[in-house]
């Protein structure tokens, strides 16, 4: 078994409570145990964390960059405006809403 | 600890115009290009390259500074060179793992290393011969690898500019830590002094080598600006060292080694004298100082390691059987 062949793992770190996890980067391990301590030294060396999330690369499913176009624009403003506050036009009066 | 500007883009774009004008309008327009975007082969070689030779110069850098570790004057300092060093293989594995999302595996590159077909930063081809060596090469060195890569957090690669991200946010602990005890030094014995002083003059002249050739002979600055990888050619990162480096070496008296250094007040730019490329060249193609060295170091430990990923590899078939089981 060459190196090629060592799994990849995503990082996702909470910098702290009440925050999301977020994506920090990648590694290689052969194991969750390993790739658990290779995340706390290699992405949290000054406390960035209080919480770790690995997740091996492979079991990610990803959109397709190519289904863009299909999954993302029912949400373009321009496509579905009336979904959006700024559509809505309002009486001068009422300042904020 | 930093990339050298002098390895840029070889390439110049070919090809299908239509793809190589989408993508320069989205350039362009300051669009992010994430992996699975589409991007001219030139593009993704160039990153390849360019990143490749970045983490090989994290991981190779921390040679010159481990030779002293054993040897650090306190335990203060002893502390913070191992961080340092740390820290530094870390970068090595954000700009490997950040490389490997343009399609090339961590293996092949680190392959390209050890075979000698990769280039590193020729800065790390030069021997730290006493303690102050490493002051220099935190104060010095790392403050060319900040001005380096400072404006890659901003280039057009996502995961490049990521990776700098992290890589920035420690790089200031290395500078400090170099002045720190450059200024402890500079403090003391007159032999102490004349220590610090050494080192400056012998680490000077490799050290602004790091920013690459003058832009007039680097024709390939103008497609890595073109396409966001550079976002200062390598005589604009010098002059801004230079212009950050004056007053810091005036403060603790320390005499920067170039009798032509001087300050142009019609320009606003500091003028230098001139760098031996003749030097630079020969180091880059191998006839450094260390050239030999670091890379037999680095062989010795790949080889020595060998067994640490095979036993890993033993115990995680293990696990994986008996899980199954």
């Amino acid at each position: 078994m060459r190196e090629n062949d060592t799994p990849l793992y995503e990082v996702f770190l909470r910098p702290r409570n009440g925050l999301s996890h977020r994506h920090v980067g990648s590694l290689h391990a052969l194991d969750d145990q390993m790739a658990m301590q290779n995340a706390r030294d290699l992405y949290t060396r000054r406390g960035e964390a209080d919480s770790i999330w690995i997740v091996r690369s492979a079991d990610l499913i990803a959109s397709a960059p190519e289904d863009k176009e299909t999954n993302l624009s029912p949400s373009d403003p321009e496509r579905k405006p009336y979904r959006h506050p700024t559509f809505y036009v309002l009486p001068k009066e009422v300042e904020n809403m | 600890m930093y990339s050298q500007g002098l390895m840029g883009v070889e390439e110049t774009p070919g090809g299908e115009q239509d793809l190589l004008d989408r993508f320069q309008a989205r350039i362009d327009a300051g669009e992010k290009i994430e992996p699975n975007d589409e991007m001219p082969e030139a593009y993704r070689k160039t990153l390849i390259r360019q990143m490749s030779q970045h983490a090989h110069s994290e991981i190779v850098g921390v040679y010159p500074e481990a030779n002293w570790v054993t040897r650090a004057p306190t335990l203060r300092r002893k502390l913070q060179a191992m961080a340092k060093i740390q820290d530094e293989f870390g970068h090595g594995l954000y700009i490997y793992s950040a490389a490997e999302t343009l399609g090339v595996s961590r293996e092949e590159m680190v392959g390209q290393l050890l075979s000698g077909k990769a280039k590193y930063s020729s800065v790390f081809n030069y021997p730290t011969l006493n303690w102050a060596d490493l002051a220099v090469i935190g104060w010095l060195g790392d403050g060319a690898a900040i001005m380096n890569q400072i404006p890659l957090c901003r280039c057009s690669y996502g995961p490049y500019a990521r990776a700098m991200v992290l890589v920035c946010k420690e790089e200031s602990f290395h500078q400090r830590q170099g002045y720190e005890a450059m200024v402890a030094l500079m403090n003391g014995s007159p032999e102490q002094k004349a220590m610090g002083q050494d080192a400056v003059n012998r680490w000077w002249w490799p050290i602004m080598m790091m920013f690459g050739p003058h832009d007039a002979d680097s024709p390939n600055t103008e497609t890595g600006v073109k396409w966001k990888i550079k976002n200062f050619t390598n005589d604009e990162l010098r002059q801004k060292f230079i212009k950050a480096t004056v007053p810091q070496a005036k403060l603790i008296g320390i005499e920067i080694p170039d009798p032509d250094l001087r300050f142009n007040e019609e320009t606003g730019d500091w003028e230098h004298g001139e760098i031996d490329w003749d030097e630079f060249w020969s180091v880059v193609k191998g006839q450094g100082p260390c050239n030999h060295d670091r890379i037999t170091a680095r062989r010795k430990a790949h080889a020595e390691g060998a067994w640490v990923l095979e036993a890993a590899q033993a115990y995680a078939a293990k696990q994986a059987a008996r899980n199954a089981a």
